[in-house]
């Protein structure tokens, strides 16, 4: 098991981690993170990431890819720990620029004071300010 | 902070929804305990709305409509950087520079009244194209910053301070135009602020150009940075 931090929250999957490689079953990889192995290769919506040949051989194994190791050919940031037991999973700029500019915010879940979680799409129906301070 | 605005709003199909950027749970706690405001107040301890609508400072909000679209991008909320001409010794301002402090925050406020009456139809709503276009822009360093700075603030947060130095001070170094992570990692003063000598000098090494960018609205004051005084 590896615990791996994503947008949505902190979650414990079954996964190997080898030197650079976290090889994780597609099943793990759709549920924590969106992406579907295909025959025409990892796929999330419209967009595929081919993977044929020394690809294919590089980063899939029976019942297993190695996540980590693509989506760093995807661009996409990846923190990990030394001991390779705790991996963030981040967003590209330009993924992150191109949701924005579909101009459908982004929703997100924080919890309130006392816990509670609360997410910006329970308020579609009403016109929002999200608005930003802090304490420092 | 906008209690009024949305006491006064509330029952025309409108909500507030704060974002405390504040890794310290606990920092944020008293600020709103003392406010009581009745809309959603939700805590952000590693500054994923940040990083999700490229945000760099406080206050900077969104305008989001009915169907969750964006009809203003992420911005300065009415703040006028006022705060650079004051005395620092005193921390007064002149009575000019107060002014328009007071009249960035109205004329702020004022607008999001407006989109609240007449919703498409404000002056105050950007159309499809002038909302894509006022995206602030992300890039790869920009990106790789929040990466770092999350994934900092959850080692932080689960007891591991020394190895998560390493990627908040990359978080710094990535992103230095962001007045969020900066002060979120600064060393308090002794009320509570990231406004020591080095937030100063930061300030004073930004010369002409603005703390907080201007805002496009009508009637908003945007002269030059106001200088330093005293």
């Amino acid at each position: 098991m590896v615990t791996v931090v994503t947008e949505r929250g902190v979650q414990q999957v079954p996964a190997e981690s080898v030197a650079d490689a976290l090889w994780m079953a597609p099943a793990e990889v759709e549920r924590l993170l969106g992406w579907t192995l295909k025959p025409e290769g990892l796929c999330r919506g419209s967009v595929c990431v081919p993977l044929h040949g020394s690809d294919a051989e590089r980063y899939l194994r029976p019942n297993a890819l190695d996540i980590a190791g693509l989506w760093r050919r995807m661009a996409k940031p990846l923190r990990r720990t030394a001991d390779a037991q705790l991996w963030l999973f981040g967003e590209a700029a330009g993924e992150r620029s191109a949701a924005l500019e579909s101009l459908e915010a982004p929703d997100f879940t924080l919890p309130d004071l006392a816990g509670e979680p609360h997410s910006l799409v329970e308020y579609r129906g009403r016109k929002v300010l999200l608005a930003t301070w802090a304490s420092w | 902070m906008w209690q009024t605005l949305y006491a006064d709003l509330k029952d025309r199909g409108f909500v507030v929804v704060s974002i405390a950027m504040d890794a310290r749970a606990d920092a944020a706690r008293p600020w709103i305990e003392a406010a009581r405001p009745d809309y959603p107040v939700l805590i952000d301890r590693a500054h994923l709305v940040a990083e999700l609508y490229n945000m760099v400072n406080v206050p900077q909000a969104v305008w989001i409509d009915e169907d969750g679209r964006i009809v203003r991008p992420t911005e300065n909320a009415g703040a006028f950087e006022g705060f650079r001409a004051m005395d620092r010794a005193t921390r007064k301002m002149p009575d000019e520079v107060a002014a328009k402090v007071a009249k960035a925050k109205s004329t702020y406020v004022a607008a999001v009244r407006d989109w609240v009456e007449k919703g498409p139809a404000s002056v105050h709503v950007f159309d499809p194209a002038k909302a894509r276009a006022q995206v602030p822009r992300m890039d790869d360093a920009i990106a790789a910053a929040h990466a770092s700075f999350r994934f900092g603030q959850h080692l932080l947060q689960s007891g591991r301070a020394a190895e998560a130095q390493v990627f908040l001070d990359e978080a710094r170094r990535l992103h230095p135009q962001s007045w969020n992570i900066w002060r979120q990692l600064a060393e308090p003063n002794e009320t509570g602020l990231a406004a020591g000598p080095e937030f100063w000098a930061r300030v004073d090494a930004l010369g002409e150009r603005h703390y907080y960018p201007p805002v496009d609205m009508q009637g908003m004051p945007s002269e030059a940075p106001p200088s330093r005084r005293g």
